[in-house]
């Protein structure tokens, strides 16, 4: 039975690889997704064959409720919900481990798990008395990192929701106070650890101080970067896993979480790539940057995208709408453009041009260049009859047009092309902007587009950067 | 508790098969997720949320470890594998619901 189990976990490990491995590429991402859940249920199954497992009934019954509660959660989220469901999700997952540590350190003062693990520990001869350091160590990291993401995942939800406001919330020291709180957890913990007895009032010490720490660690950050910080969190909740599997001797739970500890690093991390921030300004940023009003100006900040990115936002959308400007005459890419729509309208994407009054240098120069590439005339569409449609659209690529794209237009009384009518790109769903560099528009004004969240900078010169991208798609 | 220096080589051997695991573990974690686009971060940060929801084992085995343990362990123990359980069924089917939105639509 024992060796089931163990072969049982080792499946179940297989299925989290294969299934985070195809969870990273759009054609896969479904069947991953699944291949995990089969893998998770795997393993809590063998974990119920447990010889001598108790409380089954309490067992059962504490899995379908979750279960339940689960997924009527689920159901019921706003699909732009989401950030704060997984957040939520996520503290539960860390709370949980809190919650496990702590029934081992109470089952340790009320029960016998003090003597089982002193009687082990005397079996061991000398190791033993690191092995008790090392589980102490052990049991309070699962304490204290679970407790910090539960309260941090929380505090993202909130500020997400806008319950809490989103603004980066700062108050006098508070380095200093962040700071100083956990360097208080790690003495608290060597002070537990190398304590003659346990001492349980420390212990609920350590659980509260956790619990405020995970709070401070979010206050400080800004809303627009909390999908960073709940990908951190996450991670931290696989550490916490990780932990929990030392604890109790069980590799499933140890590499599970040690996968998940790495993998949501690596994905914070890219995150943070593409919102072309640092983790540590994420992070850290918090103790030296200035007042609110320099974080805003921060997360208005120019974002660039890979060619692979782009290739696959614009392979897996169903309406692309291109802006072509003045920039795509120069560089003479009318060709490749149209070799594009081809290909995107291959993979069943409807694909339009959206033709401003002005584009290029004269009114209707776009449709002649267009047309010179055997672009079909119906798929040019005017602005007056495109506009009501970005709201639907999944992807507007600019490519060297400026100033027809400016929402500034529309909304900056004070700005020089104010009331020109523009296309209201900004309205998509997402915007992509191929631009040669970052130098303002024909009419030297500065485009708040390029800073709008949704937009993404693909830098270089038309003719090439299309040329890649073309390849870059049928490569996918 | 006393320790000496001695005994740091025994120490090192007994913990070497795991540490090969763990190292291993974290150069996985990272390779497999490799070059991941844009459009799916999101849904992969969800799917790893509820795998980090491994945890519900633990639970499990706390729970059924706390026959005759004292009933405030038992509550804690309980409680915490309903919390694990939503983040794993939560957490897949939030993330299924997401991916559906990335299938064509004709």
């Amino acid at each position: 039975m024992e060796t089931l189990i163990q072969i049982g976990y080792l499946v179940a490990l297989v299925c989290f690889v294969l299934g985070i491995k195809g969870m990273s590429h759009p054609d896969t991402a479904r069947r991953g997704n699944w291949t995990l859940a089969l893998g998770m249920g795997l393993a809590t199954l063998v974990t119920l064959m447990q010889p001598g497992l108790g409380n089954l009934p309490l067992i059962l019954i504490s899995l379908g409720l979750g279960s339940w509660w689960g997924i009527r959660m689920s159901s019921k989220a706003q699909m732009t919900e989401m950030p704060q469901m997984v957040s939520l999700l996520n503290g539960f997952g860390g709370l949980a481990a809190a919650l496990v540590a702590l029934s081992e350190v109470v089952d340790m003062f009320y029960g016998d798990a003090m003597a089982n693990l002193l009687m082990e520990v005397m079996g061991m001869g000398v190791l033993g008395q690191y092995y008790l350091l090392f589980y102490v160590v052990t049991l309070m990291i699962s304490l204290a990192v679970g407790g910090i993401s539960f309260t941090g995942s929380v505090m993202a939800m909130a500020k997400l929701d806008g319950k809490v406001s989103g603004q980066p919330l700062r108050f006098p020291m508070q380095g200093l106070v962040t700071n100083g709180l956990l360097v208080i957890m790690l003495v608290l913990t060597v002070a537990i650890a190398t304590w003659p007895s346990y001492t349980l009032p420390l212990i609920v010490i350590l659980m509260i101080l956790s619990l405020v720490y995970g709070v401070l660690f979010v206050l400080p950050i800004g809303g627009a970067d909390m999908p960073v910080v709940i990908s951190f969190l996450n991670s931290l909740t696989g550490l916490t896993a990780a932990t929990t599997g030392l604890l109790f001797d069980n590799r499933a739970m140890l590499m599970g979480g040690v996968l998940v500890g790495a993998s949501g690093i690596y994905l914070t991390m890219l995150m943070c790539k593409a919102m072309n921030r640092t983790l540590g300004a994420v992070l850290l940023g918090q103790f030296n940057s200035g007042s609110g009003q320099a974080a805003r100006e921060m997360s208005g900040q120019i974002k660039e995208i890979g060619l692979y990115d782009t290739a696959v936002l614009l392979a897996y959308s169903s309406r692309v709408v291109v802006v072509p400007g003045y920039g795509l005459a120069v560089a003479q890419a009318q060709h490749l453009v149209h070799e594009l729509e081809k290909i995107l309208a291959a993979k069943g994407a409807e694909c339009k041009y959206a033709i401003h009054p002005v584009a290029g240098r004269m009114p209707g120069h776009m449709n002649v260049l267009l047309a010179e590439a055997d672009v079909s005339y119906d798929l040019l569409v005017e602005m007056e009859a495109i506009n009501p449609d970005f709201p639907l659209t999944d992807v507007v690529l600019v490519i060297g047009a400026n100033d027809v794209v400016n929402p500034a237009a529309e909304n900056d009384p004070g700005s020089p092309i104010y009331g020109m009518p523009i296309l209201q790109v900004h309205q998509a769903r997402n915007v992509i902007v191929i631009k040669r560099s970052m130098a303002a528009g024909y009419a030297g004004v500065e485009n708040e587009l390029f800073y709008d969240p949704k937009t993404r900078m693909l830098f270089g010169d038309a003719k090439a950067v299309l040329g890649d991208l073309i390849q870059a798609i049928k490569g996918l | 508790m006393e320790f000496s220096v001695q005994e740091i080589p025994a120490l090192i051997e007994s913990v070497l098969p795991e540490l090969y695991l763990l190292i291993l573990a974290v150069f996985l974690g990272i390779e497999v997720i490799g070059r991941v686009p844009q459009v799916l971060h999101t849904p992969l940060m969800s799917g790893s949320n509820a795998l980090s929801g491994v945890v519900v084992i633990g639970s499990i085995l706390m729970v059924g470890r706390a026959e005759d343990a004292h009933w405030s362990v038992l509550v804690l123990a309980s409680l915490s594998l309903v919390l694990a359980t939503v983040n794993v069924v939560g957490g897949f089917a939030v993330t299924a619901r997401m991916l559906n939105m990335f299938r064509k639509k004709k």
